[in-house]
């Protein structure tokens, strides 16, 4: 099947996720979509499969103009998607995964379905066990369990998001095999959204990417690396020459460090920060950076290793303990991890600091707040509720409530909703602090950012941990192979 | 004005209308005209001076269990188990009143507090039970509530039964001086008044102007923005319940030592069942709690003279209060009352 | 006590335990779907007189049943509109209701108390209650009794078998994934709500009807929370849920027992068994004690028993479901 996207534009709020995109796709062909976190390949693909609706522009379908206003009506139109986590029912069984929706007879054609998925599966390449509770297996398999309920309702343009995560080796050839397969034999358009760069040159026939919600260029492979990491990630500016604050003792050391998250087990971090060092963390959402931003928090507990701050044992250390200790953890979801919903900016000032006796003395705190307005120019006042604050403002909020002195801040996505000058200037403030001796760790999906910010920078892929490089002798190029996952 | 104005301004009297209105009906099906009826419940309740000593006498445990509701609420508890907390203060005032003997005004605080102290324990059960045992506090408070009932029950019938054998109405009375002193020919005690304006003004302070307060109050709106901002939550869940425990205890003596002068079967008789309701309708705002627990207890003391004019249930009254609580809940606009749990496709952050 | 006494306590326990397995069923249904009916002792108490007095009104006990039904449904509705049009909290509107449930049970039952009305007449199946000891328990009793059977075995097929079942489980556990599949799941919440109301208000009749006759104030009280408690000690699932029922019915008979061979002391043990059994059966599925207890066994039944004995709340229970798009980042 044939898809045009013509003229695609898709904003949410401020954020323009998809500005005016058009790309046709041919038949038989298996397209990798490439570019950075937030650069709009996850909103456009929701809007070709159905789950968002474009604000303008078309889609076509074998030449015919097609509205979809559910993933249901896509799929019926031949268009399915794979999720990277895949949307099905936890406590039910893969068969059951497989016949939900299917249709509306009242008998479940168990016996059916079962043969009908293990001949289709194989046929793809891959063995699957239709009585398997769908909690038990890995997301590899619940993604091939999707593929084959897409196939089974017809689906001949499918799209798979990040499909080699938390797979096999063998079960991603497997996979491949099946997706050429579907390809070549089949006639399907297949479109795979990846960061990986090695297996969408290893797969796809040609490659689409889109830079900050634009498509900024098509290549056929075989293509060069190269050429790939200079199509995602522009040209980054060399570093503006700054002081390093950095002092010569570490501040905190990771000494073959591991802890389990949902799904992700994270091994053998060795890292050290010093005291006055910016350490920055790359890579993919849900990679592990996250994780160790919560390990060094006290939010989990490592399996294995030792994690000291300050020459002090931290590793059993509870989250409440670490805060004693002088770190701090900022969120990435402001509303559901780090504000309260409902409360003033007041009320979270007063929280935010160290409790003094029984009573809030309110006036201190109104004016501390609008001190701390006036510092990180939140537009808003103090009695402002925060769930009432744009994002961009949330966010200030959220460094405004930190603690004077710190020795370690732990930040994910610091600057993100925020424009170029305030971005510009909370870094000025984090520097401040840096200066005064405290450490940094951070994460973001800006590669410009952390090359700009960092001292030193390291990569996650898939939960390990990449060589550390320089941020002063580092290019795009490199970042985004450790990105890729290649040492 | 427009019109649009003049029906926002109207739009809160629109859940009182339409209990009265549905509260009308009833009447007429039943026989009674809406004249009589309301009549009937009107004179109960401020017919004469008597009659509004007794409504503001059965106000004040009302009151006071809603105060003590109102922190819990703020802490997202919903702490059905109140009833069983009265029950159990009244029990433990009961116990002091009847077995000890202590001089003067002794007698009374001792009584006054065993019964709050008895009542913090009582929620401690439930609070333990929800952060150690995983048991939701509607269960742990409900089975409680009835384990209390049970036990009064059990009171009266036996070791504490009147000398003149048991028959399940009430232990043996107390002694003069186990009573609060009432006003008059009431059974107001004014000493509980003082006590309930205590609470109110120590409520409102604490939730407006303490550390804990605050707490309580992010911990009810988001548990996991909280633990990150220092609450925990297992510490604060226990307090909470525990202070409420003691006020619904304090409201547990308040009856046993006023309103009534023994340990009766229905000592509570649905009080704080009554407290939640007021808790819903304040939208959790204190100081509006004392004026919505005595148009309550209006109604119910009016309707127990409905009952003996028309011969009609006195329920009708708990019938007004519950559709009118009803109609704000779903009409209103309680904020407090809105979950920011809802689950939206596609709503974790793109990639 | 000899067999056949053995065989009189078995059979009254499946009796007397009928009204709330056919609630527990219903409320099943409802929390399967992801929606909490807190009011059930309130529906309960309303259903049960209602369903007596159309009973004596129409001389019929269908028809009581059917207006038992109604009275159900409408409750129902009230929380199914409240949470998923009106966006209320489910438990504050649930709790209203049970307290209105009571007071308009009071009140308008208040000329129908203590008078005899209709009753379900017997109906021993024959042939089958013929059967040595297993006859007289299962086969002896009246049409109420093997509706709650049928509505058991009717209800897990539905839920585990069919298509039907699929959707509404998916309904609970996760909306999302039954929306990209073109189920409507706010609908199905509807219905599936309505019919746990149904079937609930049908046990309040039961109960008025068939096991404590008549009406009188208060008449159920308690076994609506009782039965939300079976719901979760059930693992959300209809058999499970009938063998708490049937738990619950056995620990009245025993504690019943008991009070016929020490009078004195136990009218409070008779009395508080159920709740301190619901708190007993609460803490068991809340604790890891069940995972721990399934570790020893041998692995090649753990995950059977695993499954069996699942007491995992439906993913979403309790949750708004919002179709429609939502911002990105």
């Amino acid at each position: 099947m044939k898809v045009a996207i013509r003229d695609i534009r898709k904003y949410f709020g401020q954020v323009k996720a998809n500005d005016g995109i058009s790309l046709v796709l041919e038949p038989g062909q298996i397209y990798g979509l490439l570019g950075e976190n937030g650069a709009g390949k996850s909103t456009l693909m929701k809007i070709l499969s159905g789950y968002h609706q474009p604000d303008s522009g078309q889609i076509e379908l074998d030449d015919k103009d097609v509205k979809f206003s559910s993933p249901a009506e896509a799929l019926a139109n031949g268009v399915g998607m794979i999720y990277q986590d895949p949307l099905d029912v936890p406590s039910m069984r893969a068969v059951e995964n497989y016949l939900l929706g299917r249709d509306s007879r009242i008998n479940l054609a168990y016996s059916g379905a079962t043969s009908e998925m293990i001949e289709n599966a194989s046929q793809l390449g891959f063995e699957i066990d239709p009585q398997a509770f769908i909690d038990t297996l890995s997301i590899g398999e619940r993604q091939q369990l999707e593929l084959l309920r897409l196939l089974a309702l017809g689906a001949e343009v499918l799209i798979l998001d990040e499909p080699t995560t938390g797979i096999s080796a063998d079960q991603k050839e497997g996979l491949f095999t099946s997706i050429r397969k579907l390809a070549k034999e089949s006639g399907k358009t297949v479109i795979l959204v990846s960061h990986k760069l090695s297996e969408v040159q290893e797969l796809c026939d040609h490659v689409l990417v889109l830079c900050k919600g634009k498509f900024v260029g098509a290549v056929d492979i075989p293509c060069s690396t190269e050429r790939l990491v200079q199509l995602m990630f522009k040209e980054i500016p060399p570093r503006s020459s700054r002081v390093s604050y950095i002092r010569e003792q570490n501040l905190l050391e990771l000494s073959q460090v591991e802890f389990e998250g949902e799904r992700l087990t994270v091994t053998e971090i060795n890292l050290n920060v010093r005291a006055g060092e910016v350490f920055g963390l790359a890579g993919l959402e849900g990679s592990g950076q996250k994780l160790l931003l919560q390990a060094c928090a006290g939010l989990i507990q490592p399996k294995r290793g030792k994690i000291i701050l300050d020459r002090e044992d931290v590793t059993r250390f509870s989250y409440h303990q670490m805060r004693a200790a002088s770190v701090a953890y900022l969120p990435a979801g402001r509303l559901e991890e780090g504000l309260v919903a409902g409360l003033s900016l007041t009320e979270h000032m007063a929280l935010a600091r160290p409790q003094q006796g029984f009573v809030v003395d309110w006036n201190y705190f109104q004016r501390e707040t609008q001190s701390q307005i006036d510092k990180y120019q939140i537009v808003g006042r103090p009695e402002t509720l925060v769930h009432e604050l744009s994002g961009g403002n949330q966010q200030r909020a959220l460094f405004a409530l930190l603690r004077s002195p710190l020795k370690l801040l732990l930040l994910e996505h610091p600057t993100r909703g925020l424009d170029v000058l305030s971005a510009q200037w909370i870094w000025q403030l984090l520097v401040n602090r840096v200066e005064e001796g405290g450490s940094i760790l951070f994460y973001s999906a800006d590669l410009d950012e952390l090359v700009e910010r960092s001292d030193r920078i390291a990569a996650f892929s898939g939960g390990m941990m990449s060589r550390i490089v320089t941020a002063t002798e580092t290019t795009a190029d490199e970042i985004g192979h450790l990105i890729g996952g290649e040492q | 004005m427009s019109l649009g104005r003049i029906a926002r301004h109207l739009w809160p009297t629109v859940p009182v209308l339409i209990a009265l209105v549905i509260t009308g009906l009833l009447l007429v099906v039943f026989g009674v005209s809406p004249q009589v009826g309301f009549g009937a419940m009107l004179q109960g309740a401020f017919g004469d001076p008597s009659r509004v000593l007794s409504v503001a006498a059965f106000w004040v445990p009302i009151a006071l269990a809603s105060v003590g509701l109102v922190v819990t609420f703020t802490a997202g508890l919903w702490n059905i188990g109140v009833e069983g907390q009265i029950v159990i203060g009244a029990i433990a005032a009961s116990w002091v009143a009847l077995k000890f003997n202590f001089p003067g005004p002794m007698q009374i605080t001792f009584e006054i507090l065993a019964a709050m102290f008895a009542g913090a324990i009582w929620a401690g059960v439930t609070a333990i039970l929800k952060t150690r045992g995983k048991v939701h506090e509607i269960f742990g408070g409900l089975a409680l509530n009835n384990l209390a009932i049970i036990f009064t029950n059990y009171l009266i019938s036996g070791p504490w039964q009147p000398p003149e054998g048991g028959t399940f109405r009430g232990t043996v009375p107390f002694p003069a001086k186990a009573l609060l002193p009432l006003y008059g020919d009431s059974r107001l005690s004014p000493i509980s008044v003082v006590m309930l304006i205590a609470a109110v003004v120590v409520v409102f302070l604490l939730l407006r102007g303490s550390y804990w307060g605050l707490k309580l109050k992010a911990l009810g709106k988001n548990p996991s923005s909280a633990f990150l901002l220092g609450v925990s939550s297992e510490r604060e869940t226990i307090l909470a319940l525990m202070f409420c425990g003691a006020l619904a205890g304090l409201a547990g003596a308040v009856r046993v030592t006023s309103w009534f002068d023994s340990l009766r079967q229905s000592i509570s008789g649905g009080i704080g069942y009554l407290a939640l309701l007021v808790v819903m309708l304040s939208a959790f705002r204190v100081l509006l709690i004392p004026f919505i627990a005595f148009f309550f207890s209006a109604v119910l003391n009016g309707s127990i003279t409905l009952q003996l004019r028309t011969q009609l249930h006195s329920s009708l009254g708990g019938i007004l209060t519950g559709v009118l609580v009803l109609m704000v809940l779903l009409f209103g606009e309680l904020r407090q009352l809105k979950r920011f749990d809802e689950r939206r496709v596609g709503s974790r952050p793109d990639e | 006590m000899s067999d056949s006494e053995l065989v009189r306590i078995l059979s009254s326990i499946v009796l007397q335990s009928t009204p709330l397995a056919i609630a527990v069923c219903g409320e099943t249904i409802t929390e399967r779907a992801g929606v909490v009916n807190l009011s059930l002792d309130g529906t309960m108490l309303l259903s049960a007189m209602v369903g007596f007095v159309a009973g004596l009104l129409s001389e019929s006990v269908w028809v009581g049943f059917l207006a038992a039904a109604g009275v159900g449904a409408l409750f129902a509705f009230i929380i199914a509109f409240g949470s998923i049009r009106l966006r209320k909290d489910q438990f504050a509107v649930g709790f209203v209701l049970t307290l209105l449930g009571d007071e308009l049970s009071a009140f308008l039952g208040q000329n129908y108390t203590r008078i005899p009305g209709q009753k379900v007449s017997h109906l021993g199946i024959p042939l089958l209650k013929d059967i040595p000891i297993l006859g007289p328990i299962f086969f002896d009793h009246d049409p109420v009794v093997y509706f709650a059977f049928i509505l058991v075995g009717i209800t897990w097929w539905w839920m585990f078998r069919t298509q039907h079942g699929l959707r509404l489980r998916s309904a609970g556990e996760r909306p999302e994934a039954g929306f990209v599949r073109g189920i409507n799941v706010n609908r199905l919440r509807y219905i599936y709500t309505l019919v746990g109301g149904s079937l609930v208000g049908i046990a309040g009749a039961a109960y008025s009807l068939d096991i404590k006759l008549g009406w009188s104030e208060g008449h159920t009280r308690g076994l609506g929370w009782i039965a939300l408690a079976i719901v979760i000690f059930g693992g959300w699932s209809p058999i499970r849920g009938a063998f708490g029922a049937l738990l619950f019915g056995a620990s009245k008979a025993l504690a019943a027992a008991l009070q016929r061979s020490f009078p004195e002391e136990s009218v409070v043990v008779f009395n508080a068994t159920p709740w301190v059994l619901m708190i007993a059966v609460l803490l068991l599925v809340g604790s890891d004690a069940t995972d721990r207890l399934i570790v020893l066994a041998p692995r090649r039944f753990q995950s059977r028993l695993r499954q069996l004995l699942r007491v995992r709340p439906p993913g979403a229970l309790g949750t708004l479901f919002i179709p429609g798009e939502s911002g990105g980042e």
